[in-house]
């Protein structure tokens, strides 16, 4: 993403929201970092097309589709991650010839088309620092990683800010049975499938990293499969391919095994520079604290929120960890409040981070509620409510002989 | 051009007879092209209708070609309607229940499908097959017979039905052993396992050759690990048992679980020679011994092998049984349900007969088959609503469909309606096979059977599905409740669950509240983390939904490690 206007920086964007911000977006994940940006009732101009009905004298109606500008008022944002596509729709607020006022439209952004911004409650730390971040200077190749298990395969992206699931491939492998025949048929097809898939859904085009992650043998298998079907289709850019591959030891073939990949050593030899393993490494932090119950960690927006107003998050290893999730479907005054967090924590010298969303480290995130907190120093009962916890009768169980436990 | 003579004076009729022929010629002839693919077509014709192919001419196969732009299964299907087989109106009315009359009525008619046969199988001819299989299906359901099946079962009390899963650390032994056991009790023959030897020198895995009556997949023997589970049968005078050889490896502990969840008891296999005990109790005795426990297995049965490395010493044998059975009973298992029994599985001492080593004397008690047959297998749920998990889906000469599994609660019979689920399709049992392989009317819970099914497409059924009662079914949930033991600190976070074969990627949602151990009631309310060994309620929810019930257990899994299982609620 860029500035339309080269002559435009981050300098100029005005806070207070006065003016508009030009962008052009120009990579697919530029939209991504769209959809960070636009929030709820501001204002955005872009390019649209409309269609008119336009009614005759004579009453014959005709519909046309016209290209125009159109300037709506935000509603609602729908980002699709597979198609990397954003729709905004709105009510219109600026007429033309074509449109009138509180008319409703939806927006499709479109990559090399510039749309204005106008925030409605200014361009605050967050959303700056957002900005930053969209019109950084690309960092490279998006990972290609395959995490897989016998019968299932996850084709997915992993660029700065997104893993992006661009597809997945299932298969019924036959089972051993007694007294049969071992047949490799089953392990053979999945094989083919999934390179089929790989092939079609990434392009290979440039260099790109590619891993291959599994328990046991099947990314090894994979891997040798590739290799050999370079052979024999004697097709130099898939050996390539497969000469370059990375084969990762993960514990499952599911999305979330990501996490563990991107902390084994092979990874973090080549990808020693990308923001998702400054990332990985807060969040195991994170883990190890809550292991140790030590009242340094805590999760949660309530005591976090506690903690940040006692000033507990500060200089000394206070690491405040938000998800940029928790920021766009806010509404404005809980922004507000939250934003405030992270300028308290800011100014308290400790460390804010947000974390993307759709990263591992973010689901993980998202998986403890999207906010939590690395303490200076320790404060217990932050999770404490009023209400102490109730006596539940009938929660009896079952009267179990001596010892024995209820499972 | 109209004013130039040639124009002018053009004859049109040469011209025209010089470029198009007699229309006539041409309308016969075809290309080159398409002569190639008529007479290719031909063949695939003939082919396919096979015995049938008497009743057409080859000129009325052409001509169908022809018209069908040389769509093979379209002018098969013609032709079949229009010569081979008109469809019977009369009979396709009658519903499927009135099975015999049909029988009658049709009699007379030309047969040459199995169509009529009462039971609803297909013609054993595969070319006959493929023809019907062109039809619309209006083969007759299969009739059911309505037998009361518990009284059935009371009847024919035959041998108990026990089925058992051997786990324990990698290389502990255990396919060796079991092939051993299988050697000695004559269910695979010396000639056999010799064959294997020699297959197995080939690559230089001679030791292995045991293993490999179970390992028969080609990763397994080429790496001398087992993959997954291997089901094996043998019979003692008392009971008929199953055997479920699981991996040992970490990464395989989702099949391990699946074989878990079909046992009755287990067998823990231990490597009694120096060092390898002492890294088995850091690697997966312990976690196996949990999830047996956890899938509620009360039984265990301690093989100590190997023995003969470190001389069949009781010292070691008795240091061994004093940590094993410290720590079985923290996890859970009562002292009177553990056994020891000291093993070697290479050389079969102490499996089926007694040792002759005269080392190993000082051992007096069971061998590895009498402890066996002195369990009683747990109480079967047979009153219950008919669940069965389904561990393998195949083609067989019976049915495009066939599904292998155990049933957990429940019976069934032939001409039974079942329903699937999580596709929630309904299938009927065109016929199903026992234990090994018998053909049977009727099968209770407790027992492994392979079901051969019909009026359903196999993208509906895969491995991990339930099969269920369609009066009674089994619901699909993306939410549940757990009352789950934690072995490693939890938290919100991601998960995998396990529950027998089926494994879903989901995460903790919340964790509800700590509960005592032994009474259930409610310590703390919403805690922020569940260390180990303490029991609490945690709600989890699933990316898809899954069959579920109350009462099931789960197992979950997160970086590669076991971190709780419970009960659902």
């Amino acid at each position: 993403m860029r500035f339309t206007n080269p002559k435009h920086s981050l300098s100029t964007v005005d806070p207070s929201g006065e003016t508009s911000v030009s962008l052009l977006p120009t990579t697919p994940e530029d939209m991504w970092h769209a959809h960070n940006l636009i929030g709820e009732s501001d204002l955005l101009r872009a390019h649209a097309i409309r269609k008119v009905v336009t009614t005759s004298s004579t009453g014959s109606t005709t519909s046309d589709r016209v290209h125009t500008d159109l300037t709506i008022r935000v509603q609602s944002v729908f980002f699709d991650p597979a198609a990397s596509s954003l729709h905004v729709s709105g009510t219109v607020c600026q007429e033309n010839q074509y449109v009138s006022l509180g008319q409703h439209h939806t927006l499709d952004l479109e990559l090399n088309r510039p749309f204005s911004l106008w925030k409605r409650s200014g361009w605050d730390s967050v959303a700056l620092k957002m900005l930053e971040e969209a019109v950084a200077e690309d960092t490279g190749e998006a990972m290609c990683a395959v995490v897989m298990q016998e019968g299932l395969a996850n084709i997915c992206l992993i660029t700065d800010f997104q893993t992006v699931v661009k597809q997945r491939v299932e298969s019924n492998i036959p089972k051993k049975r007694a007294g049969g025949s071992a047949s490799q048929g089953g392990m053979t097809s999945f094989y083919e499938k999934t390179l089929a898939t790989l092939l079609r859904t990434v392009d290979f085009t440039a260099p790109r990293p590619l891993l291959l992650c599994s328990p046991g043998f099947v990314a090894q298998d994979f891997r040798a499969y590739m290799q050999s079907e370079g052979q024999k289709r004697t097709d130099k850019r898939l050996q390539r391919i497969a000469r370059d591959a990375v084969v990762v030891h993960s514990s499952t073939g599911y999305v979330h095994s990501l996490n563990e990949i991107l902390k084994s050593p092979e990874v973090q030899a080549t990808m020693r520079d990308k923001r998702f393993t400054g990332e990985t490494s807060l969040m195991d932090q994170l883990y190890e604290r809550l292991r140790k119950d030590d009242g340094r960690a805590w999760y949660g927006a309530k005591p976090v929120e506690r903690a940040v107003k006692e000033g507990a998050v500060g200089r000394g290893g206070g690491v405040l960890l938000i998800n940029n999730k928790f920021f766009r479907s806010l509404d404005i005054k809980t922004r507000k409040r939250f934003v405030a967090l992270v300028d308290k924590v800011k100014e308290d010298g400790g460390e804010a981070r947000v974390l993307s969303s759709d990263h591992e480290s973010g689901q993980r995130l998202d998986a403890l509620g999207g906010i939590a907190a690395i303490l200076t120093y320790p404060i217990f009962d932050l999770d404490e409510d009023e209400v102490e916890e109730g006596d539940d009768g009938e929660e009896g169980g079952e009267a179990a002989e001596e010892g024995a436990m209820i499972i | 051009m109209a004013r130039h003579q040639a124009i002018r004076n053009l004859d049109y009729e040469a011209e025209l007879e010089d470029e198009y022929g007699p229309f006539s010629d041409e309308e016969e002839e075809l290309s080159p092209e398409d002569q190639v693919r008529m007479t290719e077509g031909t063949a695939q014709v003939l082919e396919a209708l096979g015995v049938e192919a008497h009743k057409v001419t080859k000129e009325q196969i052409e001509d169908s070609l022809y018209y069908y732009f040389f769509d093979v299964d379209k002018t098969i299907t013609y032709l079949i309607s229009k010569y081979i087989d008109p469809p019977k109106k009369p009979a396709k009315a009658a519903p499927p229940k009135v099975a015999p009359k049909q029988d009658v009525a049709t009699a007379g008619k030309k047969s040459a499908n199995a169509q009529q046969n009462k039971k609803g199988s297909s013609s054993a001819d595969g070319v006959t097959n493929q023809v019907n299989q062109l039809k619309i299906d209006d083969t007759p359901l299969p009739k059911s017979r309505n037998l009361n099946v518990l009284s059935e079962f009371e009847k024919t009390k035959g041998k108990k039905t026990a089925s058992f899963v051997v786990v324990g650390h990698v290389d502990a032994g255990k396919s060796t052993m079991m092939g051993r056991l299988l050697l000695d009790l004559n269910v695979v023959d010396q000639r056999t396992v010799d064959k294997l030897r020699k297959e197995a020198e080939k690559i230089g895995k001679t030791s292995f050759a045991l293993a490999w009556v179970l390992d028969q997949r080609h990763e397994e023997r080429s790496r001398g690990v087992t993959i997954d589970i291997a089901t094996n049968r043998f019979e003692t005078d008392t009971t008929s048992f199953t055997i479920l050889d699981a991996p040992g490896h970490r990464d395989f502990i989702p099949n391990m679980i699946a074989g878990a969840s079909q046992a009755d008891f287990a067998i823990l296999v231990i490597d009694a020679s120096t060092g390898a005990f002492e890294s088995g109790l850091k690697g997966q005795t312990r976690e196996h011994s949990l999830l047996i426990r956890s899938m509620g297995v009360s039984r265990i049965i301690v093989a100590v092998n190997k023995l003969d490395t470190v001389n069949w010493s009781q010292e070691r044998f008795d240091e061994i049984k004093h940590q094993v059975a410290g720590f079985l009973t923290a996890t859970g298992f009562q002292p009177k349900n553990i056994a020891f029994v000291p093993v070697s599985g290479l050389h079969g001492d102490n499996l089926v007969r007694k040792t002759t080593d005269p080392a190993a004397s000082w051992y007096t008690g069971n061998t590895l088959v009498e402890e066996l047959e002195a369990s009683e297998p747990s109480a079967r749920a047979l009153a219950k609503p008919l669940r069965m998990t389904i561990s393998e889906v195949m083609r067989t000469p019976q049915s495009p469909i066939s599904i292998t599994g155990r049933i957990d609660a429940g019976s069934l019979q032939m001409g039974d309606a079942l329903l699937v689920q999580p596709s929630g399709e309904k299938a009927y049992v065109k016929s199903l096979q026992v234990d090994d392989g018998e053909p049977a009317d009727w099968a209770v819970a407790g027992q492994n059977v392979i079901l051969h099914l019909s009026n359903i497409d196999a993208i509906h059924v895969r491995v991990g599905d339930i099969v269920c009662d369609p009066a009674k079914p089994i619901q699909c949930v993306d939410t549940f409740t757990l009352k789950a033991l934690a072995f490693d600190i939890l938290m919100p976070m991601q998960v995998d669950v396990h529950r027998g074969r089926l494994h879903a990627a989901g995460k903790i949602e919340a964790i509800d509240a700590i509960l005592d151990k032994v009474t259930g009631k409610v310590i703390k309310k919403k805690p922020m983390i569940v260390k180990p060994g303490t029991v609490s309620r945690v709600r989890v929810t699933l990316h898809s939904k899954v069959p579920l019930e109350a009462g099931q257990r789960v197992v979950l899994r997160s970086g590669g490690q076991t971190v709780a299982a419970g009960l659902l609620e």
